[in-house]
């Protein structure tokens, strides 16, 4: 493996119920803040619906998209370009070879709004009304392609689909791209823009969602005793990855080395975690060893932790059954208690926060802790963020997805 | 009844929504693919939008005809009659 080229992250980019940009994000991260907010749509009344609160994006992407752009993409498309823009940006914006330039954009629902909106339009219009532009805006490979498009990136542009992993999963498509020299530069991440009624009334009848109506922006509450649910949240989180030659070429700055990926699946239920976290913890340690690395090189994890009763004990359980007593050396924590779940984005947000961690050495809060759980024995940041130390360090991000997916990233101080 | 300059202007206003053009430069002699790039999915939307607007009714068949901005403006006022 070692004659393999090595990976590196040079840019990030993000727009969530944080901010329209990763940096505003960040500063949301590092203050502590909760994105939530209480829904005005009608339908939330409508439909008298359970919970009455989501993570909904911050930013509209009308501040950094035209009106005909908008026109013509889903919201996750929107929301993945917007990400593109910024995390570009930091990249420096380099000139490349269009033919070594690729994307990995995944998404978990696709354009659901399009696809029911404009379901709508047949029955009560007609179909001359139905748009043109219908189905490519409805395809879950849209953000990918118009990525691509936009950019005129010419290697490949893929779309995984794992839930709320996907977004982890398509950083580990692209680092695969540039490892096979597939590519020399990628734009990896993950969208997701699925805040609609029927999204929500399933995630309601399926019990999954917080509906603490009173305390919206104390809901997401990962480890606290009082969980009881997932936040729905919406918007993007893309990195941009490189060959390490292909980045000192350039001049370009550095934030982390893309040391490994680990995937696993439980085959045990469609939805229902494996509660002794034997596929959840077959992941992060092909990671850690793909990354050449030992657990007690990891200090850091940035937990999938979702607010779930039953999720959050079972990720604990895989971390201390993957990592044994090396777990007590690494600081966890759970920025959905800011951002929400982001579903197919989350995973990209989350890999994108856990760079800056290293690339900062600071582990982000958990916040809403008021009652920890005991039922977790990991060292959980918890009141405000934490410093990590100095030296080589490294961290895992985990993802896991309904279908039984587990994708587990590290990453490595350069 | 609409005169030729109020279905070109409101034809413009269609143009610019779908496509970002200015509606300045939206006029007769213009051929929507060779000098606006208009793709043929972009026209089906403007079709359908100025059908709404004039109400009128332009078949599928009638758009391939309708190679410039005057052509469309002249079936619309021909049909309005």
């Amino acid at each position: 493996m070692s004659s393999e080229r090595r990976v590196v992250i040079t840019g990030l980019g993000a727009t969530t119920p944080l901010g329209g940009s990763f940096e505003q994000t960040w500063e949301g991260i590092l203050a502590g803040r909760s994105g939530m907010r209480t829904m005005d749509f009608d339908w939330v009344e409508e439909f008298d619906m359970p919970a009455k609160f989501a993570a909904l994006i911050h930013t509209s992407p009308e501040e950094v998209l035209s009106k005909v752009e908008c026109r013509r993409m889903d919201p996750s498309t929107q929301y993945a370009m917007v990400a593109s823009k910024d995390a570009w940006a930091d990249a420096g914006s380099p000139e490349v070879d269009p033919l070594r330039f690729g994307v990995a954009i995944g998404t978990g629902m696709g354009g659901l709004h399009t696809l029911l909106g404009q379901w709508d339009t047949l029955r009560e219009k007609g179909v001359r009304r139905v748009f043109p532009l219908a189905v490519p805006m409805l395809m879950p490979n849209s953000p990918s392609g118009t990525v691509s498009l936009n950019f005129g990136a010419r290697a490949g542009a893929h779309t995984t689909v794992s839930a709320c992993a996907s977004g982890a999963e398509s950083m580990g498509t692209a680092y695969e791209m540039i490892r096979q020299g597939r590519a020399d530069i990628v734009i990896a991440g993950g969208t997701e823009a699925a805040i609609h009624p029927i999204c929500f009334a399933g995630f309601c009848q399926m019990q999954a969602l917080s509906t603490r109506n009173d305390d919206p922006q104390g809901a997401s509450r990962p480890y606290d005793k009082g969980r009881d649910g997932f936040v729905m949240g919406e918007g993007a989180g893309v990195m941009v990855l490189e060959s390490e030659e292909h980045a000192r070429a350039r001049g370009a700055r550095i934030y982390a080395e893309f040391a490994g990926i680990g995937m696993s699946s439980d085959a045990h239920h469609i939805t229902a975690p494996e509660p002794e976290g034997a596929g959840a913890s077959r992941a992060m340690l092909e990671a850690v060893e793909r990354a050449g690395l030992t657990p007690a090189d990891i200090v850091h994890v940035n937990a999938h932790a979702t607010s779930t009763p039953v999720g959050d004990i079972a990720e604990a359980n895989a971390i201390r059954r993957a990592f044994r007593d090396a777990a007590d050396g690494m600081a966890v924590s759970g920025t959905k208690s800011m951002t929400g779940h982001l579903l197919g984005a989350a995973g990209a947000l989350e890999g994108v926060f856990t760079a800056k961690s290293i690339a900062d050495r600071v582990a982000p809060a958990t916040i809403n802790i008021e009652d920890f759980d005991e039922a977790i024995t990991l060292d959980v940041v918890r009141g405000s963020h934490r410093e990590l130390p100095a030296g080589d360090i490294a961290a895992l991000n985990n993802s896991f997805g309904f279908g039984g997916h587990n994708v587990a990233l590290v990453i490595k101080s350069i | 009844m609409a005169s030729e300059q109020e279905i070109l202007e409101g034809l413009a206003d269609i143009v610019n929504e779908e496509t970002g053009i200015d509606q300045g430069d939206v006029q007769a002699d213009k051929s929507f693919t060779d000098d606006l790039d208009i793709d043929s999915l972009s026209m089906m939307t403007i079709v359908v939008n100025a059908e709404e607007k004039f109400g009128v009714r332009i078949p599928d068949d009638e758009v391939k005809n309708l190679k410039t901005v005057g052509d469309a403006v002249a079936f619309i006022q021909k049909s309005q009659a």
